[in-house]
This record gives C-alpha cells, structure tokens and sequence, in this order.
C-alpha cells in the first residue's frame, strides 16, 4: 500500500463567490414565490372541497321542507313508505334497515374472506404470485356496477331459485353476495397494504422467541395491523352501502323488513335504489313531497357515509402512526 | 425429538427453571447450576477465567455448535463461505470483522433466520448439539426457543412491555399469572431495564428509547430461556452504562447459557469474550483464543483490522 499518496482537493476560494446573506431582490423573489404557490394550492384546494361542499348544501337545503314539515319520528320509525298514495305516507326504516341489513349481510361474507386474503397474499404466498394476484383482485374494484347487476340477475337469481328452492333470486341473500365480492378488492387491498407495512422485523422478532407462522400471524400481524385492518372494513362497508345499481338490481326492492331477521331470501328495498328508482318520478312540487322525501333520505345516507370515514379515517391514521413507530 | 430438545438430565422445576443465573443483587452467590452440565464440574472454581480448562480450539466433542464448510447464499451471492468452527459452550465466542462479511449471516443461520428472506440456500452443515439445523427434520420450534437472538435493530412488539417478555414463556404455554410476573420481573431485571419500567410495565414497549428496546428485546430473549444466546451487536444502541451491565450480564450469563456476539467494538470484544472469530469477505480468517487474536494473531489481516490499520 502507497501510503504518500494523498487526494487533494481545490483549495476553498479565499473569499466565498456565493454570499450567504439574499440580496434585497432574490429575498423579494423568494417571499413572492412562497405566496403565490400557496395561494393556487389554496385555490385549488378549496375549489374541490367547495364543491364537495355546495353538493352536501344542495341536499340538505332540498331535503329541508320535508325535514322541518314532515313528523321526524314518523319518518324514522314507520314502515310506511307510500310516497304516491292519495294519502301519502314516508316511513323511511325499511329502507334504513335494508341498507344496512345487506351492507352488514356483505360484510359477514366479505370480512373473514377478505382478511384471510389479505394475510395469504402477505404472508404465504411468493413475493412474485403476490404481485400478479394483487392487482388482479384491484382491477375486480374497477369493474362497473351494473355488469355486476346484470351476472346478479342473470346468473346468480337463478343458480339461487334452482338450488336453495327460493320464490324469487333477486333478494338480500342476492344484494349481499354480490356486494360483498365488490367490497373484497377494497378490503383485501387496504388489508395486504397495512399486514405488508410491518417489515419482517417483527415477524423475526416473534419467530426468534419459537412461534409457529400461525402463532406469528394470530399473536403478532394481525394485532400490530389491526388499525389498518379495520380501516380496511369500514372503507368496504362504504363501498357496500353506497352502491346503488347492484342492490337495485339485485334486491328484488320489496319495501319490507325480513321476517325471521336471519331469512336472507327476503327481497328488501336500501336507500339508495329508492332514491335512483323514484327521483326520475316524483315532480319537483314544494313543501312535504315525495321528491324532498327522498332528499331526506339522502341525507341520512351522506350521515352514515362520513360517520363511517370519520371510523375509517381514524383507524388508517391509527395504523399510520403504529407503522411509523415499529 | 432429537438431542436439540432436551439436555440429557431433567431440566430443574419450572419455578425455578427461568434465569438459572441470579438477578443483579446477588451476584456473587452460587448459581443453580443443572445437573450433569458442565456447571457442577466449574461450581467450585471462583475465578473462571484463571482455570479455562480448554487449551486448544477446535474442542472436538464439546462444542454445541459445529459448523463445517457451511456456506449461505443470497441467490447467486455467497453471505457466507466454507467456514469451518466450533462453538464451545458456556463462554462468550465474539465475532468480529468489517462491515458486510457476513457476521450477521452467519449469526442468523445458526438459528435459521435466513428463512424469511426468499431465495436463500445453504450449503454445509451447520449443527447444534448435533443436530444439523438445515436438516428437514430440525424441529425449528424447539431449535429457535433454545437458541434465543437479539437482532441488530430492536425489534419490540406494539404491545405492552409486560407482553413483550411474557410472549416465548406463554408460546411455551405458561399461562398461571404469577409465574409470568415471575419470568418478567427477573427477565428485565437480568437485561438491566427493570428499574426504569417496573412502575409501567403496561405501557407500550414502543415508547421506550432505542437503547431501552435494545435491553428489552434481550429480555424477552432471555424469558424463553435459551441455552444459547445468539447477539447481534447488542449494544450499538447503548450509553457507556447500559454497555457496562450488559457485559456484566452476559459475564454472568455465560455460566448457564453459551453466547455468541458480534460486535465491531474491539475493546468490547476483547473484554467479554473467550473465543474470538475475525471474519473477512464472507470467510472465516481466524479463529482463536481472544487473547491470541488480540495479542498475537496468526494471519495478517487479522492483525491489520484488530490493530485498526485495516484497508
Ligand atoms: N437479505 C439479504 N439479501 C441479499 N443479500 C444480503 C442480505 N443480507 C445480507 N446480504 C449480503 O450478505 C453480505 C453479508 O451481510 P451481513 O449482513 O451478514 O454483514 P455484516 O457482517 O453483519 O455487516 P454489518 O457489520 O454492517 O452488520 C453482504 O454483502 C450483504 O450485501
Ligand atoms: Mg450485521
């Protein structure tokens, strides 16, 4: 080894070229930058939030009339939805209850399918099948509702009429499965993302102290993911009860409340077909009318909505936090 | 199963089977030492390092971890190549040498860490008390829970810091809860944290310091009672203090336990272990006597990096 060999570098300029202190103009320049890239960001920001904003406005204002015309506790609580009788009545709960009834019913189907896939995707499979299979389950999100209307009426009424002896195909039973294959890709998605997130450390770390991988995954993952696992569901159960076409498609859209509560073979009726199949009819008359009875409705579904993303907002900013500690 | 699960004489009774080696009080009493193991034949011997039976390295039968021409590979690349050592038990054996040799490697494959990461193939035979751990039959369970790790990040759980310990005791399927409090207490009281979490040992493991991890993660290590504990650089993290009681620990542990540590701190090398091995480039160097590798190695490059002259 050449020991006397040493690299030199240029000698530092003796007085620096590059002033350390911004002249008047460069800091003129800086502070104008500053401002105007934060105004249009701003702009920009609160354009899309304003619109957000005016289409919650719209509906509120549109549902008022009824909201402060009509008996509330009539409209929650009464089954009764006549909304073009001589003598009309706007009891909304079937409606209320058939959203959630099939959004939960989706669910059940759709969580534990959907969580097993999530830890399958993560943890068993090759690093190589997990890339092929992931956004092949994404692209399942992107297919239109109404395709997946049409393989509920055409397909699944039906193989369900034929095999299980129901008097009609189109039911929650219906609704429920076709909504929880469309809550899937969301769950699995989010769910992979946040089990994926942790890093082999802590699977190291539980395997080191003797556990099996099915010990690692029900004492370890999961609890460290469960923030993220959460979100996942409530970001699928939005999906499942906003959905419109498929459940008025697949529903069968009788206004009634299942009957045992179990009997999935019931056809029901959720807000938001009512809303999509009725709004085209109900004339645009002020005061108590079919037509703000169905904004009201829709209000109740936008509640729902943000107090489910407020969950999920909560949760994934939960899981946030315990990624970026571990 | 085979000899890796159960030393060759009843293991003491569960109460007192966690951490044979007493908590920091009462260091200087007796240890309980297992039947049979090589502790009844040293109790007698105040001074350990003054009547070191073993005079020549290889150490043929005694060694409880054989490598021979063991190579680990990352796909293509070698980790590791062809070494060739014995590690003796109930001492502290150092591994040393420059960043990206494959100490960590090495310190990994022995209780088959290298699983996780896709496309890992070895070659060789790297055996614990006999048993060659890359066997298909190796009970991995058993393997991992008697040869414990401390990884080079601390790696807590998101969990409390009571659950982080009592996680191996309970995988071994303690469930009565003043035994676990038992195992805890003297885990934490073992890695040198106890004082500073006994009053919340509800809190989160993740809100301690980094050095406080550290000594937390060796804590859970030590809760499974391993029989050999693998370390990689385990005081990277720590203040000159937290240091000092983890070589006090392992001095104390190397009674019971066997240790391996990695370490690119010469002087901590030099001072805790017996054995030392300088690892350049994937190979093993050398292997020897501490003394004789800091004192008077036998190959030049070990001299160069022990010296700090090294490149
Ligand atoms: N997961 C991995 N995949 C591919 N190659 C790896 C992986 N881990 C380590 N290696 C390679 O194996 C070699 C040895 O790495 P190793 O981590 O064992 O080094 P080390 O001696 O522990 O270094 P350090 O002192 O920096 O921790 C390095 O060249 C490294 O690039
Ligand atoms: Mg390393």
């Amino acid at each position: 080894m050449d020991r006397d060999v040493t690299v030199a570098l240029e000698p530092a300029a003796e007085a620096s070229p590059r002033p350390l202190a911004l002249t008047p103009g460069e800091d003129l320049l800086g502070f104008v930058g500053a401002y105007l890239g934060r105004a249009l960001l701003l702009v920009v920001t609160c354009t899309s939030v304003l619109v957000v904003f005016l289409i919650l406005v719209f509906v509120v204002l549109r549902s008022v009339p009824f909201l402060g015309g009509y008996d509330l506790t009539k409209f929650l609580a009464s089954q009764d939805w006549r909304p073009t009788a001589d003598d009309p009545s706007f009891g909304a709960l079937t409606l209320i209850v058939g959203s959630i009834y099939v959004s939960v019913a989706a669910l059940v189907f759709a969580v534990p399918v959907g969580i097993l896939a999530a830890v399958f995707l993560s943890e068993i499979v090759s690093w190589k099948v997990r890339n092929v299979v992931k956004p092949v389950v994404e692209i399942l999100a992107a297919i239109p509702s109404v395709a997946y209307g049409f393989f509920a009426i055409l397909v699944l009424a039906p193989w369900l009429q034929e095999h299980f002896g129901f008097t009609t195909g189109t039911n929650a039973l219906n609704a429920a499965l076709i909504l929880a294959v469309m809550a899937l890709p969301t769950i699995i998605s989010v769910g992979e993302d946040s089990i994926s997130a942790l890093g082999r450390e802590l699977r190291e770390a539980s395997y080191s102290l003797g556990a099996t991988r099915l010990e690692t995954v029900v004492k370890v993952v999961i609890p460290a993911a469960h923030s993220g696992l959460i979100a996942a569901v409530v970001l699928g159960m939005m999906r499942a009860i906003g959905e419109t076409m498929v459940v008025w498609m697949a529903s069968g859209n009788a206004t009634q409340i299942p009957h045992p509560w179990w009997d999935l073979s019931q056809s029901i009726r959720t807000m938001t077909a009512t809303i999509a199949g009725e709004m085209g009819e109900a004339p645009d008359i002020g005061g108590v009318s079919h037509r703000s009875a169905l904004f009201a409705v829709g209000v109740i579904l936008l509640l729902m909505t943000v107090v489910l993303n407020v969950i999920s907002e909560y949760f994934l900013s939960r899981a946030k936090k315990a990624a970026g500690k571990t | 199963m085979s000899s890796l699960m159960t030393p060759p004489s009843d293991p003491p009774p569960v109460e007192t089977q966690y951490l044979a080696s007493p908590p920091t009080e009462d260091r200087g009493k007796a240890t309980v030492p297992r039947p049979g193991s090589k502790m009844d034949i040293m109790a007698t011997a105040q001074n350990r390092k003054a009547t070191k039976p073993l005079e020549t390295v290889p150490a043929g039968e005694q060694a409880i971890i054989r490598s021979e021409r063991f190579s680990l590979y990352y796909g293509a690349k070698a980790g590791v190549k062809n070494i060739t050592m014995d590690i003796l038990p109930h001492m502290v054996t150092a591994i040393i040498g420059p960043s990206g040799c494959g100490k960590s490697t090495f310190l990994r494959s022995i209780n088959r860490m290298n699983d996780l990461i896709p496309h890992v193939r070895a070659e060789g035979r790297l055996a614990v008390d006999g048993q060659d751990v890359y066997d298909k039959r190796t009970n991995l369970v058993n393997l991992r829970q008697q040869v414990g790790m401390v990884f080079q990040k601390p790696n807590p759980f998101p969990k409390s810091i009571f659950d982080n310990i009592a996680y191996g005791p309970r995988l071994q399927g303690v469930r009565n809860k003043g035994q676990l409090q038992h195992v805890v207490e003297q885990s934490l009281k073992a890695a040198a944290i106890w004082d500073e979490v006994k009053d919340d040992l509800k809190k989160s493991a993740l809100a301690l310091s980094g050095g406080q991890q550290q000594r937390l993660c060796i804590a859970r290590a030590l809760a499974t009672r391993p029989r050999v504990l693998l370390m990689d650089e385990p005081c990277s993290a720590l203040d000159p203090i937290a240091t000092g009681r983890i070589e006090d620990l392992m001095e104390q542990l190397k009674t019971t336990y066997t240790i391996v540590i990695v370490t690119h701190n010469m002087q901590q090398a030099a001072r805790v272990s017996e054995r030392t091995a300088f690892f350049y480039m994937g190979e093993l160097i050398e292997y020897d006597r501490t003394a004789k590798i800091f004192r008077n190695p036998g190959k030049k490059e070990t001299e160069d990096y022990v010296t700090g002259r090294f490149g």
